[in-house]
């Protein structure tokens, strides 16, 4: 595997790791939550630094962290740009009947800001826990949905799957691309109907890869005696240590003292 | 076409814990019409390097020359020198997408701006090169066999008339009679056009049947360079790069470790036999 999805899981024994998948999730919902909710500078900045925080005890990467934000760029280059000119308020710069306000400029870096936040707590979410884990995580977290006849162990082994073979898709991609283009396909043309042109010899090949490959797993599922998601028992049993109770009861206390403090401001 | 690497290196994922350099400073010169094979063991860069010649890669440091032009550059001379370059990655017949043989075939010649009858004569030629009935032309390829199929991949290369052809190991996953078949068909070719042949592949065997010259890569790192008959018949230097010597050689060095006055550097079964007899003709 020679490419790379921007976020995706590093294999390394941090604090972060260790810790229970469920505990992993809850607390990044709960900290997204947060990072929406907020409204002070005060709050912004406490929960900025906790987020710091916990990236140094996940032993991330810090350059591989911030250009997982490259992938936002444009969504937030628009949201700033509409709150730049969309939010009432004290005209700075006025360009015929739009104007730039002060108030526009403070709202649209604030959102920016939380994007760039929500984006960061779920890279460090991926960083540290495995395709495997998570789809464990999500499957115990949704169980309550199964009494309403909801497939969730189903979907769980969906997703499972489906992280499992994007990189090996990304690779696909990546192959016939390039055995299409020694063929003289112009991939990267400048004419919009020479770029048309160049899909079929991708999409094609990788269509038909994706469903052989899709064929194959399900054999091989099948002959090792799968019956459907239900029957399936587990490896990994989910534990809580007193690291996981320690690291929710952390979460639950920061999470109060950056609420209380937004009610008394 | 003269293809030259000048200090070439390439490090996959940069910048990340998972980063890994996959080239490390290689130089090496292609001569027009060379016939060269390149081994080395799963993972030591013989894919890379093939990638960066055919321009394909951008180089960490260091470059590659196509008669003189480099070979990623975005420019049309670049453009032009690389489509004089045929590539056949490992399972070519993965990049199959057209509704019939002969479309598929003709894709790479349309895109070199053939007219019509231009296109019809090369998958003709081509279809017949790798030893194909004309009449499959009409056929879907995805109802071929694998062996077929695979043929077909490589005719749609050899159709664009490259100078330089480039096989990413072109026998993996076929049956022995395959793999020899398609050698010869290879072999035919390259005596037919007097093209430069680069074959990627682990087998020595296969190397000796086709190749002249023989670059081994160990590690990212230039391990030998140098004629078939001196390098694939290196024991030494074959086993510290994880590859096998010929059975001929194998043969040959367990006879003279028995006392027979052999020579071990000769690579094909036919060679073997003669110096054997020629041993014991001598001996007797």
């Amino acid at each position: 595997m020679n490419l790379l999805l921007p976020g995706a899981y590093i294999a390394a024994d941090s604090a972060l790791h260790r810790l229970d998948p469920r505990v992993k999730l809850m607390a990044a919902f709960a900290l997204m939550v947060l990072a929406l909710v907020v409204h002070s500078l005060a709050s912004l900045v406490f929960l900025t630094l906790f987020v710091i925080a916990i990236a140094i005890l996940a032993a991330a990467p810090p350059m591989a962290l911030l250009r997982t934000l490259g992938a936002i760029f444009w969504l937030g280059f628009l949201m700033f740009f509409f709150r730049l000119f969309t939010t009432p308020g004290q005209p700075l710069i006025v360009v015929g009947p739009l104007s730039v306000t002060r108030e526009g400029l403070l709202v649209g870096a604030t959102q920016i800001y939380r994007l760039c936040l929500l984006v960061i707590l779920s890279t460090l979410l991926t960083f540290t826990t495995s395709p495997t884990q998570l789809a464990h995580g999500l499957e115990v977290l949704f169980k309550p949905l199964a009494q309403i006849g909801l497939p969730v162990r189903e979907f769980a082994l969906v997703l499972t799957i489906a992280l499992r073979f994007a990189p090996a898709l990304l690779d696909e991609i990546d192959k016939i691309g390039k055995a299409q283009r020694a063929r003289g396909v112009q991939m990267d043309s400048r004419n919009p109907l020479r770029q048309a042109q160049s899909w079929s010899p991708l999409f094609v090949p990788i269509f038909v890869a994706a469903f052989r490959r899709a064929d194959e797993l399900a054999t091989a599922m099948e002959a090792r005696g799968f019956r459907g998601a239900q029957y399936r028992t587990r490896l990994h049993q989910l534990h809580l240590s007193r690291q996981d109770v320690l690291a929710a009861l952390s979460i639950l206390f920061i999470s109060l003292v950056i609420l209380i403090g937004e009610r008394m401001t | 076409m003269l293809i030259r690497v000048e200090n070439l290196s390439h490090t996959y994922i940069p910048g990340t814990p998972l980063a890994r350099a996959a080239l490390r400073d290689i130089s090496l010169e292609i001569a027009p019409g060379e016939r060269v094979g390149l081994a080395g063991r799963t993972g030591s860069g013989k894919s890379t390097l093939v990638q960066h010649i055919a321009g394909l890669l951008i180089p960490a440091a260091g470059r590659v020359l196509l008669d003189g032009i480099p070979a990623h550059a975005r420019t049309a001379r670049a453009r032009a020198a690389r489509l004089r370059i045929g590539l056949a990655f490992q399972h070519p017949e993965d990049q199959i997408f057209e509704q019939t043989v002969f479309r598929e075939i003709a894709f790479g010649p349309r895109n070199l701006g053939l007219d019509k009858a231009e296109i019809a004569a090369r998958v003709e030629w081509a279809i017949n090169m790798v030893g194909l009935p004309s009449a499959m032309a009409s056929r879907s390829p995805f109802t071929l066999s694998g062996g077929e199929t695979r043929r077909v991949a490589l005719a749609s290369i050899l159709a664009m008339r490259p100078q330089v052809l480039i096989l990413d190991e072109p026998t993996a996953g076929l049956d022995p009679g395959g793999r020899r078949e398609l050698i010869a068909h290879l072999r035919d070719w390259q005596c037919k056009t007097g093209s430069t042949l680069l074959m990627v592949s682990h087998s020595p065997d296969e190397l000796a049947c086709i190749v002249e010259r023989v670059i081994v890569l160990d590690d990212g790192q230039l391990a030998a360079d140098g004629r078939a008959s001196d390098v694939l018949s290196n024991v030494a230097l074959m086993s510290a790069a994880g590859l096998d010597v010929p059975q001929s050689v194998r043969l040959l060095c367990a006879l003279r470790r028995s006392g027979w006055a052999v020579r071990t550097n000769l690579l094909l079964p036919e060679e073997a036999l003669d110096e054997i007899i020629r041993a014991r003709r001598e001996a007797a």
